[in-house]
């Protein structure tokens, strides 16, 4: 039971991860129909400017503030630089640039900072608690905590301020938004700043405990995806769904069967999941027309 | 459009010929014939993924896969059971076609981004399979592969390579070219307009949409099997994700569905970086600008786009 435990608080801590990354898959997804493979390196960003503005002597929560901004920033030059001026071309021409704006992060950031591991001391102490026998780092609930309000706090923002509505609208139909007045280019532009902080603040709050380097964002940029694919894209709640699951999955097959294929045992899962309900957990049912 | 106004195949082939023969001619040195053999390997597997994307409309973010699973079959076959490396080329491509008709039967039923991720998954637990099986495959250090020889001479040289892979090329692209303009070709590039137009036509979609799987990945293990033999060193690097999205940047840099902007593609992402060490810390830098810089200035890739251009210049 207590191992039990364990297994379902590290999964849902690293999924936690995955969910605010694939939140920021969807985001941008729904705002600008762009697949972003550059959303691993907001998670990225975050984690490197913390640390570098902390061995600088700036105080955590100030290094933290100005990291946010500055995935937020990155969100913002990414649309403006990279996608605004592509716009109608081909969804896998878009990828294609996405990704070649996260070979160019990745590249900035190892000239900026540098290549090693680097890691950010736990806000609140590195002793564990103990929870029926599971033994808990402080550190994960604040990850916990983190994604659980950026979550609430999306919801309550879309839902009841004007700006959250015109993004909602832009997400939901372009034209129609446009027809009623909303600045759909400053909303797209919006979303990526959003993403950009979301992925940033997911990077500040896990780098206590897995650690942060210029090219941690690949692996999560894809575990992201799979996260977003498996709840359906397009749908918040099915991302941190995603996410949740994902890491669980991956905490499970750890623990139980073999840690070397945890990764491997994730994607399977996903995989027949998919062939199941080939639109995700909690996708829409798509028809094609004619 | 574009097909009418692209040269016809056989003027293609033989530009392609005349490129390879010009060059090598030009080459000052054994390493401008490494680098170009490795164009022409990655150009193989290119033109292969280009048939599934370009053709048939379907995305694979695993396409490196079946170039490890090449790869790893002349590595493994000759060293752990002897087996003639001649003959481990053709298992490679068993196992790579039969692996595509396995996994592509439920997959290709998956569409867009769903089907990105699915493929990505295949590619991934094959890199995964090949890194972990270290009995088998040396685990992520790779493992050596014994060169191939003709008539009792070891094939090592570049400059030997350059050319077995540039007929090679040759050959792939006739073979992509005809596929093109065949009956095949047609259905295949009618689905990717409109399935169900397609299906309405008679064409057997889910039929055809699993050809061009296995098309493709007979070319991207027959190119894995020459990376393989041609480095006489292999890791699981080959098959993975990286790899996998380079596969699909050449495709797409160069131009989707056209078979010479495979090879162009191949051409830019190849020597990109080796030109770029010149900048050292900023080679990565100037490599993802430079993608983004092509792909919003040529967002159709490179070869339609300059067609596009030479068209309305002349017309």
């Amino acid at each position: 039971m207590a191992e039990f435990l364990q297994f379902c608080f590290s999964g849902i801590t690293v999924g936690s991860v995955y969910a605010l990354v694939a939140l920021g898959f969807t985001i941008i997804y729904n705002a600008s129909d762009v697949v972003n493979f550059a959303q691993g390196e907001f998670v990225m960003i975050g984690g490197m400017v913390t640390v570098a503005l902390l061995a600088a002597g700036v105080p955590l929560p100030a290094a933290a503030l100005a990291a946010v901004g500055i995935g937020a920033l990155i969100g913002v030059l990414l649309h403006r630089l990279a996608i605004e001026p592509a716009r109608g071309a081909s969804p896998v021409a878009l990828i294609i640039i996405t990704i070649g704006a996260s070979i160019f992060i990745r590249g900035v950031a190892q000239v900026v900072f540098d290549k090693q591991f680097h890691k950010l001391p736990a806000f609140s102490g590195d002793t564990p608690f103990d929870l029926l026998g599971a033994s808990i780092l402080p550190q994960s609930l604040w990850v916990l905590g983190g994604a659980a309000a950026i979550v609430i706090g999306l919801h309550a923002g879309f839902d009841r301020t004007i700006v959250g509505k015109a993004v909602a609208a832009t997400a939901a139909n372009r034209l129609a938004a446009c027809l009623v007045g909303i600045n759909t280019k400053s909303m797209m532009t919006l979303s990526f700043a959003l993403a950009g902080a979301i992925g940033a603040i997911a990077g500040i709050l896990v780098t206590p405990i897995t650690l942060t380097s210029y090219s941690v964002g690949t692996l999560l940029a894809l575990k992201g995806f799979a996260a977003a694919m498996l709840g359906g894209i397009g749908n918040p709640l099915g991302a941190v769904m995603g996410g949740l699951l994902l890491g669980l999955i991956e905490a499970f097959a750890a623990g139980y069967l073999s840690s070397s294929y945890k990764d491997g045992i994730a994607f399977i899962v996903i995989l027949f999941i998919l062939l199941a309900i080939p639109s995700g957990l909690i996708g829409k049912r798509s028809v094609e027309r004619v | 459009m574009l097909a009418l106004q692209a040269p016809n195949r056989s003027v293609t082939l033989a530009l392609l010929c005349a490129v390879i023969a010009v060059l090598a001619m030009v080459f000052p040195s054994g390493y401008y014939y490494r680098v170009a053999a490795l164009v022409w390997i990655s150009a193989i597997a290119a033109i292969g993924l280009n048939i599934l994307m370009g053709y048939a409309g379907q995305v694979s973010l695993g396409h490196a896969g079946f170039l490890g699973i090449g790869a790893y079959s002349v590595a493994i076959g000759p060293a752990r059971f002897g087996l003639n490396p001649w003959l481990c080329i053709l298992i490679g491509m068993l196992l790579s076609t039969g692996l595509a008709w396995l996994v592509g039967r439920p997959i290709l039923r998956l569409k867009g981004h769903y089907l990105a991720i699915a493929t990505l998954g295949f590619g991934f637990l094959t890199a995964l399979v090949l890194a972990n099986e270290t009995r088998w495959t040396g685990g992520p250090d790779g493992m050596a592969v014994a060169r191939l020889s003709v008539a009792g001479v070891r094939l090592t040289s570049s400059v030997a390579w350059y050319w077995i892979s540039g007929t090679l090329l040759v050959l792939a692209s006739a073979v992509a070219l005809n596929l093109y303009d065949s009956a095949t070709g047609r259905a295949l590039r009618a689905l990717q307009a409109s399935e169900i137009a397609a299906a309405t036509s008679g064409i057997d979609v889910a039929r055809h949409k699993l050809w061009a799987f296995i098309i493709a990945a007979a070319y991207a293990s027959i190119a894995g099997s020459a990376l393989a033999f041609f480095d006489g060193f292999i890791t699981p690097d080959a098959a993975g994700f990286l790899r996998s999205i380079e596969l699909v940047a050449m495709v797409v840099v160069g131009g989707i569905g056209s078979t010479v902007g495979s090879i162009v593609g191949a051409g830019l992402l190849v020597t990109l970086p080796q030109l770029l060490t010149v900048f050292v810390e900023y080679e990565q830098v100037a490599l993802g600008f430079i993608i983004m810089l092509v792909m919003i200035f040529f967002r159709r890739g490179i070869v339609p786009s300059a067609q596009r251009f030479i068209v309305r210049r002349w017309s």
